[in-house]
This record gives structure tokens, C-alpha cells and sequence, in this order.
């Protein structure tokens, strides 16, 4: 019950860390959307470009999540403050999925409806935008909810570079030796994690085509 | 009116179609006969330019189909595969509906299309609202049809689209292609490895092997023809043929 009581005294810094969090993963999580679907739709229709890109975003996810964010430390700009840093980091690492996804869902839609698309006069962008995506799209949203879930963990490693987040929990139980402070922050974040798989799950099944 | 002009498709080294000179008369039901590999997909996919030839000429209503829009091609072209191709994720209604959508009829003239559609090709006016993975083989393969014939085209490219029903629902889509092909004349190209279906839906059977057309004949002609060829489909099919129905009295 100490646990407890530690987060009700301290609730207005577990709110704002989490929000902190929830930020980090986010922003990070759009980003990687935004660059990850068209990406993936790209190596799903030039099917030359898929084992390079894929690799690529493979290497990525290899990189222990420390190393990377030193390895970032010293770029221009986003090295001058570590949330830009955090969000950076936490957008490769959530490329893998999003791309994989994206491909695998795109490259997954029957060839027959697509030809059948294609021989009824349907344009490129109308075959992506009615057909394709529409039957991507709970494959596309798997990717996301694997990208988020694996974002909440690493985002708590953020705390290293001073990102903040739940993380700031996690480290400083560490060196105070005490398992209150750093439940504080794993319980929370295990929350989030489930929550955000939850909430994306729903949305996955959603769209799943019947 | 289609006419292939000394066609020839190659894949790098493999030549899948060698010098195919063909016209389809306007209101004509053309059967592209042959095995699988013959090139009868190919050519059937050489029309509305899903194919483009490695050499030769393919003319759509006496222009050549690769100077105009490839999309206005299409769209004036009805298109029936195996297994229809229906877009799943579309309701009955949305598929029929796709071409009049896409140029830009009116919601109303949609609909109203659409329950004429139905009613033409034997469909209940009820299945309009459900998805194609709730209908059976046959019904699905007759929204094919009422999709490919929504915006009227003049010409129907259809690549064996019963070859998947069982003979009994089979039978019954050939009978009923054959009603609405005396109502409606469409130009028609039918793609099948079926001697039986060629022989009853074909006013001519365009038998091809190994990328050539080999011998261009009526279902008549055709069951009493010495080529080698095409006695051998005929022996291959053997007793199972039906006599050659008198076309025009079905």
C-alpha cells in the first residue's frame, strides 16, 4: 500500500510525466505514420525497392535503444534538446512495423480484384484509395498497434537523455534503490502500453474487412 | 467492332502470342478456345490494354486503342473474370455500381440502374445491401456481370466466368447468357477451355494453341472440322458433347 500512497502524494508529477509520455509517443507514433504508410506503399507497388527499405528499417530496430539515442546526441538541432532527440528515435524505431505492415497488407489484396479494378477503368489513385488501402487498412493498423505498444516501453528509456516521461520514475527508483519510485513508473506505463493496444485493437477490428 | 492487326506479345524471350489476326463483329459472341498457356487470356487482355502488344495493332470500334485515354478505354468496355473479382469490402449494390460512380452519374441514376441491373441478370432486388462473401458462387458471378454491363458498354470482355460454378449453376448462367445476349447484342469475347460452353455460347470459336490461332470457325464447322486441333478437343470431349444447338432458336 506504500506504492499507493507514494502516487497519491506525488499524482500531480505521475499525471504530468504520463502526459509526457503519452506525448513522446505520439508525436513519434504520427510521424512514423506518416512516413511509414507512403513508404510502404511505395515497396508494395515497386516491389525492387522492398528488400532495401525493409532492411534498412530492419538495421534500425537492431540498435539498442540507448546507443541510439547516444548515436543522435550530436546532430544539429534535434541534439539540442532531448525531447526532439526521444521523438526521433522512438519514430525509427517505430518504422519497422508500420512498413512491414503497410507492405504486407497492400501486397495481400487479391490480384484478381485488383486487375478487375484496374480492366473496369479505375485509375492508380482511385485502385489505392477505394480498393487498396480500404483492404489494408486492419493490416496497416496492426503495424501502428505493434509501433505504439513497442514506443510505450522504449519511451521510458527517454528518461537517459532527460526526455522525460515515466521513464524519470523508472531511473530514479534505480538510484535511490527504491521499488515504490520505480513501480511508479513501470505500473503506469504497462497501463498505457495496454490501453494503447486496446484502443488500437478496437479501431483494427473495426476496419477489418467482412 | 474489335480487329486484331498481325498481333505479337512477347515476355523477354517467350513468345505468347505470334502474329494473331482477328475481327469481332459487332454483336458477335466470340470464343477464345485453347489450354491453359495458349494465349486466349492474353488476348482477351490485349482489348482494353491490360496487356500492351509487343508489336501489331489492336482496333476498338475502328481506332486504335492505344492513341486514345486508356481509362475512357476501359470504361467503355465491360470486364468479367473467374470468380467475378468483386470488391469485398463493397456491397453488392457499391460493385454494380462502380462504373456509373466512378463517371459520375448521379446517386439516383445509380440506384435506379442498379435494381435494373439486378432484375436483368436474375438477382433478387433484396441482395443489393449485402457483401459478395455472403452470396454463392453463382450469385456472385452474376453480380460480375451486372457490374461489367452497368454502364452499358458495347463491348463485354469475359475471361472464363463460369469456369468456377458447379454444372448445374454453370448451365444455368450459359442458358441465361445466352437470353440476354439476344436482347442486348453485345460484343463479346469469352475466354474458356470448355469445348461444350464454346460450342454453345460462340457464334465463332477461335481455337488457339501455343500463342497462334489455329483455325477460326462456327460451332457447326467446328464439330465437323478435320484439322487436327480441333477434331482433337472434339475427341477430348467426346460423347459428352451436346448436339450443336441450332443458335438463334434456344
Amino acid at each position: 500500500m506504500s506504492l499507493l500512497r507514494f502516487l497519491i502524494q506525488n499524482h500531480s508529477q505521475v499525471l504530468e510525466l504520463t502526459l509526457e509520455h503519452l506525448w513522446l509517443v505520439g508525436i513519434s507514433t504520427i510521424f512514423a505514420m506518416l512516413i511509414g504508410i507512403p513508404l510502404g506503399i511505395v515497396i508494395a507497388h515497386r516491389t525492387a525497392w522492398n528488400k532495401p527499405v525493409l532492411a534498412t528499417a530492419n538495421i534500425i530496430q537492431t540498435i539498442p535503444a540507448l546507443a541510439l539515442f547516444g548515436f543522435l546526441l550530436p546532430l544539429p538541432w534535434l541534439g539540442a534538446r532531448s525531447d526532439r532527440l526521444a521523438i526521433l528515435a522512438l519514430t525509427l524505431y517505430a518504422l519497422l512495423p508500420i512498413i512491414r505492415n503497410t507492405y504486407a497488407g497492400i501486397h495481400g489484396v487479391d490480384a484478381a480484384v485488383i486487375e478487375a479494378g484496374r480492366g473496369m477503368g479505375m485509375t492508380e489513385s482511385q485502385l489505392l484509395y477505394q480498393v487498396e488501402l480500404p483492404l489494408a487498412a486492419s493490416v496497416i493498423l496492426s503495424g501502428v498497434r505493434i509501433a505504439v505498444v513497442i514506443s510505450v516501453g522504449l519511451a521510458t528509456i527517454a528518461a537517459a537523455i532527460g526526455a522525460g516521461g515515466l521513464g524519470e520514475f523508472i531511473f530514479r527508483g534505480l538510484a535511490m534503490v527504491d521499488d515504490r519510485v520505480i513501480l511508479a513508473g513501470a505500473i503506469p506505463a504497462a497501463i498505457l502500453a495496454l490501453l494503447a493496444d486496446f484502443t488500437v485493437g478496437w479501431a483494427e477490428r473495426r476496419l477489418r474487412p467482412r | 467492332m474489335i480487329e486484331f492487326r498481325d498481333v505479337s506479345y512477347c515476355i523477354g524471350t517467350t513468345q505468347v502470342l505470334m502474329n494473331l489476326s482477328l475481327r469481332v463483329a459487332r454483336g458477335e459472341t466470340l470464343v477464345l478456345l485453347g489450354r491453359s498457356g495458349s494465349g486466349k487470356t492474353t488476348t482477351l487482355k490485349l482489348v482494353n490494354r491490360l496487356v500492351s502488344p509487343t508489336s501489331g495493332a489492336i482496333l476498338v470500334n475502328g481506332s486504335r486503342n492505344d492513341h486514345g485515354d486508356v481509362i475512357r478505354l476501359r470504361r467503355g468496355i465491360g470486364y468479367v473474370i473467374q470468380e467475378a473479382g468483386l470488391f469485398p469490402h463493397f456491397t453488392v449494390a457499391k460493385n454494380i455500381g462502380l462504373v456509373p460512380k466512378l463517371e459520375g452519374w448521379e446517386e439516383r441514376r445509380i440506384r435506379a440502374r442498379t435494381e435494373e441491373l439486378l432484375q436483368i441478370v436474375g438477382l433478387e432486388a433484396g441482395l443489393a445491401g449485402r457483401y459478395p462473401h455472403q452470396l454463392s458462387g453463382g450469385q456472385r458471378q452474376r453480380v460480375g456481370v451486372a457490374r461489367a454491363l452497368a454502364a452499358d458498354p458495347e463491348i463485354l470482355l469475359m475471361d472464363e466466368p463460369f469456369a468456377a460454378l458447379d454444372p448445374l449453376t454453370r448451365d444455368e448462367l450459359q442458358r441465361e447468357f445466352l437470353l440476354l445476349q439476344q436482347r442486348l447484342h453485345k460484343t463479346v469475347v469469352f475466354v474458356t477451355h470448355d469445348l461444350r460452353e464454346a460450342l454453345r455460347l460462340g457464334s465463332r470459336i477461335a481455337l488457339m494453341e501455343a500463342g497462334k490461332l489455329v483455325t477460326l470457325l462456327s460451332p457447326q464447322e467446328f464439330v465437323k472440322s478435320d484439322d487436327p486441333w480441333a477434331s482433337a478437343y472434339v475427341r477430348a470431349f467426346g460423347g459428352a458433347l451436346d448436339p450443336v444447338p441450332n443458335r438463334g432458336t434456344s
